[in-house]
């Protein structure tokens, strides 16, 4: 029988609750001219409910909105067959991406709860020597796939090996870093094995009795967190985002267990072709790796505004972000802007100077350790959240940090 | 050339406040708009027909007022439309979703370029456009910031990367998920306005495009929602008082204590 939800308009008492807790939009409510009390009455949009249950949820008390969700499929997977925990080792022009270190680690922790053994799949050209960072990072085993159709990334090649790879080991979870090549290339490999795939997870859990990965993420422009489950499919896939996660130390010279992957370049499917990679000079310190971030936001008011913030970044040693209103604005480059569209980082301090704080900012910096927030508005999301707030025109407030900095250091 | 955009209507979450009562979304007054990244997605498109001829075609997965999106998409000059609405698509994940659009696809014929944006501001997963290009079995670039030339047979496209760029070839027909950088969308005409009025919007269920039931909506996602909550709140810190000298020196104080200065 397929999903139902409905509303017992005996219980329902028009409160609304049910209205505010759906994230979607799905819940009306429609005015009853002919009851008694003239309550209103919940309607359920079906084009929108997705079965979430947060209705049920709010409705605790009346008990209203009843939802039945259908039998599952029968399982055409048997779950115990699949097995382990990998990480994707992204590898980027022969290097490990850092995102790795840090998926290592968390997966190392879930590991160790299923009491299951942890893997690395590394795909590259001349890449083999890199398999035992890989083991010192966590790695248990490390499957390596070393050939020049893999020396730079391509979805067909890569997607290609790892689904074929996934079918024959069968592992039961498959984390990899939410890069510009995660995000593509996960997104394929899902839809080709016909599994679940959680993008940008900010945090992940294992239940021991079912197996089952939790995945956490921001949802709505991270206006509202959403824990998602692949209940019926495997391998379970997310990704995650660089420095949500800290990273594994490294056990030198610790044992693994490497395995070479036999590889067949006649039957690999390549439909493109890489020509050429382009760098990007202009960025003087890294934003994702920096320790200390000062960003401006609208507040500046003019493009001029960024030479200020640059020579804060240059006193403290750090680097320039934005929020997207001045990217989009036309002030300074998107790959400087931090936020839900564009980078997550996870500096030590956090300047956020003219910038208010929309929860789309908040969910790409708020695990910074410190936050110093200027601005004129005390009561903007981004003064609540700051560990140290100061309310002023940053063209007052800037220079005189700068001074302080420069005499102290 | 025939070029096929797809769209999603998306709420405008740019102003979306939280209620601080319920901790949950105020809906009130909240527009639906073509998702961001479409737009750009649609400029493009309208731009290849404008240098290699052809037609442009706007597809769209979602409720029935999805039609208002596909509508400004006319308006910005794509020449038809179709609105793949169905109950039974209620509660589609990414898999799911991606299997309707290429389902709809497959049900429209013949295509050279599938364009799509790089994310929906809802879900912002990214996951759909790869995944139709998986199952209509053409390859993909994510990420484009940039077409650098294409002609009957194949395209060249630069795919932004964290570091740079890279050029990357592929033969038609094919699918790009396409970033902000790639170009800078026009304003809908008054002519496209009103061809917008008057279009004839196509549109398909489940059934118009042989849709398999077990692959569809929420029973056809493998990904479930099992609990929806309101972001933890950092917690609120020290103001800082006093002229801006005296709190640069606050500041800095208590920043060298972090040892980081």
């Amino acid at each position: 029988m397929p999903n139902q939800i409905t509303i017992d308009g005996e219980k329902c008492i028009g409160c609304a609750l049910c209205v505010s807790a759906c994230p979607f939009g799905a819940m009306v409510l429609v005015e009853r001219p002919g009851h008694p009390k003239k309550l209103k009455l919940a309607v359920v949009d079906h084009h929108k409910c997705t079965f979430c249950g947060a209705c049920v949820e709010a409705c605790k008390k009346f008990s209203a909105v009843v939802m039945i969700k259908e039998e599952p499929i029968k399982l055409d997977i048997d779950k115990s067959h699949y097995h382990g925990i990998w990480v994707y080792a992204e590898q980027r022009h022969g290097e490990i991406s850092p995102v790795v270190f840090e998926l290592l680690n968390e997966a190392g922790t879930l590991a160790k709860k299923l009491n299951v053994p942890l893997s690395a799949v590394l795909i590259g050209d001349k890449i083999e020597s890199k398999a035992q960072e890989l083991i010192e990072r966590g790695a248990d085993k490390v499957y390596v796939f070393d050939d020049p159709i893999f020396a730079e990334f391509q979805d067909d090649p890569y997607s290609d090996i790892l689904s074929h790879l996934i079918e024959k080991e069968k592992p039961e979870i498959v984390l990899m870093g939410a890069t510009n090549i995660g995000r593509s290339f996960a997104s394929r490999v899902a839809a080709r094995i016909r599994t679940g795939l959680t993008a940008d997870c900010t945090a992940l859990d294992v239940e021991p009795s079912t197996g089952n990965l939790m995945q956490t993420r921001p949802a709505f422009g991270g206006n509202i967190m959403a824990t998602i489950l692949t209940p019926r499919h495997r391998p379970q896939m997310a990704t995650v985002r660089h420095k949500v996660f800290k990273p594994s130390a490294k056990d030198a010279g610790r044992k693994g267990e490497v395995i070479k992957g036999n590889i067949d370049c006649s039957k690999i499917m390549n439909r493109s072709k890489f020509l050429q990679f382009i760098k990007d000079t202009t960025a003087k310190v890294n934003l994702a790796d920096a320790d200390i971030i000062c960003s401006g936001g609208r507040g500046l008011g003019k493009p001029e505004g960024f030479k200020l913030i640059e020579e804060l970044a240059e006193a403290l040693g750090g680097a320039v972000g934005s929020s997207r209103a001045a990217v989009d604005a036309g002030w300074i480059p998107y790959s400087h802007q931090v936020g839900q569209t564009g980078r997550t980082v996870s500096p030590k301090i956090y300047f956020a100077c003219g910038i208010s704080g929309q929860i789309q900012h908040q969910v790409g910096m708020s695990s910074s350790d410190i936050i110093v927030a200027i601005n004129k508005d005390p009561h903007c999301p981004m003064m609540q959240m700051a560990t140290y707030a100061i309310e002023g025109d940053l063209y007052d407030i800037i220079p005189w940090i700068i001074k302080e900095v420069k005499k102290t250091t | 050339m025939h070029f096929i955009v797809c769209i999603k209507q998306v709420p405008n979450t740019t102003n979306v406040q939280i209620d601080q009562k319920t901790g949950t979304l105020k809906r009130e007054g909240v527009e639906s708009i073509i998702n961001p990244f479409d737009e750009y997605a649609l400029e493009e498109a309208i731009r290849l027909k404008e240098r290699f001829g052809g037609k442009t075609t706007v597809v769209t997965m979602g409720p029935p007022q999805a039609e208002t999106a596909l509508r400004e998409a006319i308006g910005r000059g794509i020449d038809s439309a179709v609105l793949i609405s169905d109950r039974a698509f209620a509660g589609a994940d990414t898999w799911a979703t991606a299997y309707t659009l290429s389902s709809a696809i497959k049900a429209l014929g013949d295509y050279d370029l599938i364009i799509c944006g790089k994310q929906a501001t809802d879900g912002d997963t990214a996951q759909v456009g790869p995944g139709i290009a998986e199952m209509l079995d053409i390859p993909h670039v994510a990420y484009v910031k940039k077409i650098e030339d294409m002609n009957q047979e194949t395209i060249k496209v630069e795919r932004m990367m964290e570091d740079g760029y890279d050029l990357i070839e592929m033969p038609l027909p094919s699918l790009i998920s396409v970033v902000k950088e790639i170009n800078t969308p026009r304003l809908p005409s008054l002519r496209g306005m009103m061809n917008a009025k008057k279009a004839q919007i196509l549109r398909w269920t489940a059934k118009e495009i042989n849709a398999e039931p077990n692959n569809i909506g929420l029973t056809g996602s493998p990904t479930q929602v099992m609990k929806i909550f309101s972001p933890p709140h950092r917690q609120g810190g020290v103001k800082l008082e006093g002229s801006p000298e005296e709190i640069a020196e606050q500041l800095i104080a208590k920043l060298k204590t972090t040892q980081l200065l």
